[in-house]
């Protein structure tokens, strides 16, 4: 068997409408997902909306997903599934292991695109004691959704990222009716309306509120609350852990890869080339976190950038480091600016980790720009890319 | 069914009825002292009962350990504790290969910080000399930084070479299978409600039905001073759970660490202990806290962020490392400092209780040393050949399933637990039967996602397996 030009690590959106469009453009494309089922995470989001930008029609999840890998399977793009990638090498070469056991695997080029996962209870340092309950969206949809299993019937849910809204829609599949929502901030994360959402379901939102213990034994029995110096209790029996969305980076951290320690995802330039130019990069991998429609165009467009490549037509030269500073700047992506035009992440994406009202000011070839902004956590910021060769610094600084 | 079908069906029956015929020893608690003394009173010819009166083994003080193989070396000289450590970490080292157990020579360093913890070192090396640790090296600030670069600096201190990592579940796994190869019976879901010794022999009630033996160990951990006061009707301790809590971050954070990091301790702890795990983890923990509550260890933002920045304080690069996750375990210290193993004479009746932190190292001593006191009453003869079975490796310190054919796939990708691993651990004479027991056994969910990707997966495998369900069927 001969070297696929490329392999593909991971099966969501991004991985499969990379795929794709090389196939299309006439290379060759192994994708590998280490689930039994292509698609990634929209397989167990059983609800509106996906597909418009890709289909240009309405579809829940599961069928989205199948759509993008029936695409890729017609455009003669190559899905192994249940093959986990156990550790990057330079070359570009792969460990892998399938049911079968453990292998090898090398392409001219290989793309990550392993996407991201929520945080964990863990994570958040949240007390009390350890029964059973207590899940994330991603594997409350994955037991709603793929399995039909109900895991409890009356949960709380801690965040109010979009996610979270999502985790309100897979709870209502099954008439599981969750009664409360918490959010720590001031304000729901989610932009309007889906803010909205949940009061018209009649499901109450606690703002700057914690969840401060989670009690029960063998199945959650209740939540211990936090809300200045007001604390209290109340009965559930589940908690739906939700967002605070982090790159899956685990294969990245045993890699010879370079990391942003700033979006936990590889450090890449605008051609989504990581620091070992054999590995791209691609979809929320990059950062958390983006719809999967966003992830799709940006899968698109790193595979012509794979191309070209591939083809010799990508400038290769010394890179410049883009810089953030400000205590409120939590990323920015690219991490890199590399020669060449037509670049495939084509505007600076920016988060910022609090509520914030200020300037940001833009520095490169010497140059300075002012933009003025009034930003929310977990909202898309973006400015454009600069052009031209040398080093580009950010710095956010808060109105007085 | 006929009427005969059906009383075949009840022999084979899991839990009705039990056999009647006495049993030699009735092993009260399955935590890893009860585990240890069922393989040593099974290996040793008696006809060995093991109760637990939770749906599977450790699920007590067993479950929360800083999963460390002890020498031994800050144990006070001449104590019980100290013996049966000696002894239990001598046999570990001399059947964890036959048993399939890993073993991390990582030695420890004994860190001091200030000026009066430097003071305190050279009675610690003295005290490790007495307890027969002849191998203590004594390290500059530079030797000590030499050897754990990432170490924030230190005044001095003096390395343990022997002090080793061990896998704190397979362990105990693998005492109990070897028992219970060689005829030892156990009953989970089972907890002694009274009994009555008539002079020769017990005879317990518990909550699966009656069951008659010749002696009676308390091994009941959190609860041994109430088993005692239930069945003697006097306790010559009381226990007053120590709760530990513990950071364990993700596996990068693992080569922050080479050696067991242990700070000079006090009188009542050991003190915060930062070192890796044999999963390929790094540990930070555990605190010392009193409470009354003998069951239930509550985990404390507040407390997790301070052990958080005490692990920062020791490894300055620890900071921005990603919480894999949090646990607390309860101790069942007494008043007493030293281990409170009592043979009562004229009742058959041995209690082993007191063991805190230091049991996954003593638990082997700590059995043989039971096992010596409990010829008084009873003569037995050692099993000729026993079997040894293989417990499967789930450490980071041998290959692991996933990296052998035939696996089946992996299920869990952060701990790459493959569907072979999770089905073994869901069968045989020690099959998990909760979630909580298969996480021990096959290490499930217990990585950075926590079951993000894997639940479901897992809810499905588990279906009609556990009494308590993850999820109920939807159809």
């Amino acid at each position: 068997m001969t070297d696929p030009d490329v392999i593909i690590v991971g099966s969501g959106p991004a991985g499969l409408s990379a795929a794709t469009t090389l196939r299309c453009l006439g290379h060759s494309v192994m994708v590998l997902d280490r689930e039994p089922t292509a698609g990634g995470i929209p397989r167990h989001c059983g609800h509106y909306p996906y597909g418009l930008r890709e289909f240009r029609r309405l579809l829940k999840g599961p069928a989205y997903a199948a759509r993008l890998t029936a695409t890729a399977l017609a455009a003669g793009v190559q899905i192994r599934i249940n093959t986990t990638v156990t550790a990057l090498h330079p070359g570009p070469r792969i460990s892998i292991t399938t049911p079968n056991g453990p292998a090898e695997l090398s392409g001219k080029t290989i793309l990550l695109a392993t996407g991201v996962r929520e945080s964990t209870r863990a994570a958040r340092l949240i007390g009390g004691t350890k029964p059973g309950g207590i899940l994330s969206t991603g594997a409350l949809q994955g037991m709603v959704y793929l399995n039909h299993q109900r895991p409890f019937q009356n949960p709380v849910i801690l965040g109010t990222e979009l996610v979270a809204f999502s985790a309100i829609m897979t709870c209502r599949h099954l008439g599981i009716r969750p009664v409360a929502m918490i959010e720590p901030g001031p304000r729901a994360t989610a932009p309007f309306p889906s803010a909205l959402y949940p009061r018209l379901r009649g499901i109450p939102l606690h703002l700057n509120t914690t969840l401060h213990a989670i009690h029960g034994a063998t199945q959650v029995t209740g939540v211990t609350l936090r809300q200045g110096a007001r604390t209290w209790d109340l009965a559930c029996d589940g908690v739906i852990i939700s967002g605070q969305f982090r790159p899956d980076n685990a294969l990245l951290r045993g890699s010879h890869l370079a990391i942003d320690p700033a979006t936990l995802g590889p450090e890449v330039d605008q051609f989504g080339r990581c620091s070992d130019p054999g590995y791209f990069a691609a979809g929320n991998l990059l950062r958390a976190v983006e719809t999967a429609g966003h992830c799709w165009a940006e899968g698109r467009s790193v595979a012509h950038a794979i191309a070209r490549a591939l083809n010799g037509n990508l400038p290769t030269g010394p890179a410049h480091k883009i810089t953030i500073s400000g205590p409120a700047l939590k990323y920015a992506l690219p991490q890199r600016l590399s020669p060449g035009t037509n670049p495939a992440l084509p505007v600076l994406q920016l988060r910022v980790s609090q509520a914030i009202r200020g300037q940001i000011t833009l520095t490169a070839n010497g140059q300075s720009t002012a933009h003025q902004i009034n930003a929310l956590p977990e909202r898309r910021i973006t400015l454009p890319l600069p052009s031209g060769a040398g080093p580009v610094h950010l710095h956010l600084e808060a109105e007085p | 069914m006929t009427k005969n079908g059906q009383h075949l069906h009840r022999q084979k029956g899991v839990s009705v009825p039990h056999t009647p015929a006495p049993f030699d020893i009735i092993i009260i608690g399955a935590g890893v002292i009860g585990c240890a003394l069922a393989r040593r009173f099974t290996l040793d010819g008696a006809k060995t009962l093991l109760l637990e009166r939770a749906p599977d083994i450790l699920d007590g003080a067993s479950k929360g350990n800083s999963a460390i193989l002890h020498t031994g070396f800050d144990a006070p000289p001449g104590s019980l504790e100290q013996r049966c450590i000696a002894a239990g970490y001598a046999e570990y080292l001399q059947i964890h290969t036959s048993l399939g157990l890993p073993l991390i020579r990582s030695g420890a360093l004994v860190i001091a910080w200030t000026a009066e913890e430097e003071s305190l070192l050279p009675s610690l090396i003295d005290q490790a000399r007495a307890n027969g640790i002849d191998d203590i090296q004594p390290l500059s600030a530079t030797e000590t930084g030499a050897l754990e670069p990432h170490l924030a600096p230190c005044k001095a201190s003096f390395r343990v070479p022997r002090e080793y990592l061990i896998d704190p579940w397979s362990a105990p796994h693998a005492y109990l299978l070897q028992a219970l190869a060689n005829g030892a019976e156990l009953r989970r879901n089972c907890a002694v409600t009274g009994g009555q010794f008539d002079g020769t022999h017990w005879h317990l009630e518990t909550t699966q039905g009656p069951t008659t033996g010749k002696i009676i160990i308390n091994a009941a951990g959190n609860h041994g001073d109430l088993i005692d006061l239930m069945l003697l009707g006097h306790q010559d301790f009381t226990i007053r759970p120590r709760k530990g809590q513990f950071i364990v971050y993700d596996k990068p954070a693992a080569s922050l660490a080479t050696h067991i990091l242990l700070p000079v301790p006090n009188k009542i702890t050991k003190g915060i202990v930062v070192c890796r795990t044999a999963f390929g983890n790094l540990l930070v923990g555990p605190t010392a806290e009193d409470q009354d509550d003998r069951d239930r260890a509550e985990l404390v933002p507040d407390t997790l962020r301070a052990l958080q920045t005490r692990g920062e304080a020791i490894l300055p690069a620890l900071k921005g490392q990603e919480i894999t996750a949090i646990y607390a375990g309860l101790r069942p210290a007494t008043e007493f400092k030293d281990y409170q193993i009592c043979a009562h004479t004229g009742r058959n009746l041995i209690t082993v209780g007191g063991i805190r932190s230091t049991g996954l190292s003593s638990a082997l001593g700590t059995a043989q040393h039971v096992a010596a006191l409990a010829t008084a009453f009873a003569q037995i003869t050692p099993l000729p050949n026993p079997l040894t079975p293989q417990t499967p490796n789930i450490s980071e310190a041998a290959p692991r399933d996933w990296q052998c054919p035939g696996h089946d796939g992996i299920i869990c990708h952060c701990e790459l637990v493959t569907r072979r691993e999770i089905s073994a651990a869901l069968t045989g004479p020690l099959a998990a039967q909760s979630l909580a027991g298969l996480k021990r056994r096959t290490r499930v969910t217990m990585g950075r996602c926590q079951g993000f990707y894997c639940t479901a997966a897992l809810a499905d495998l588990t279906r009609d397996h556990f009494a308590c369900p993850m999820a109920t069927a939807n159809d």
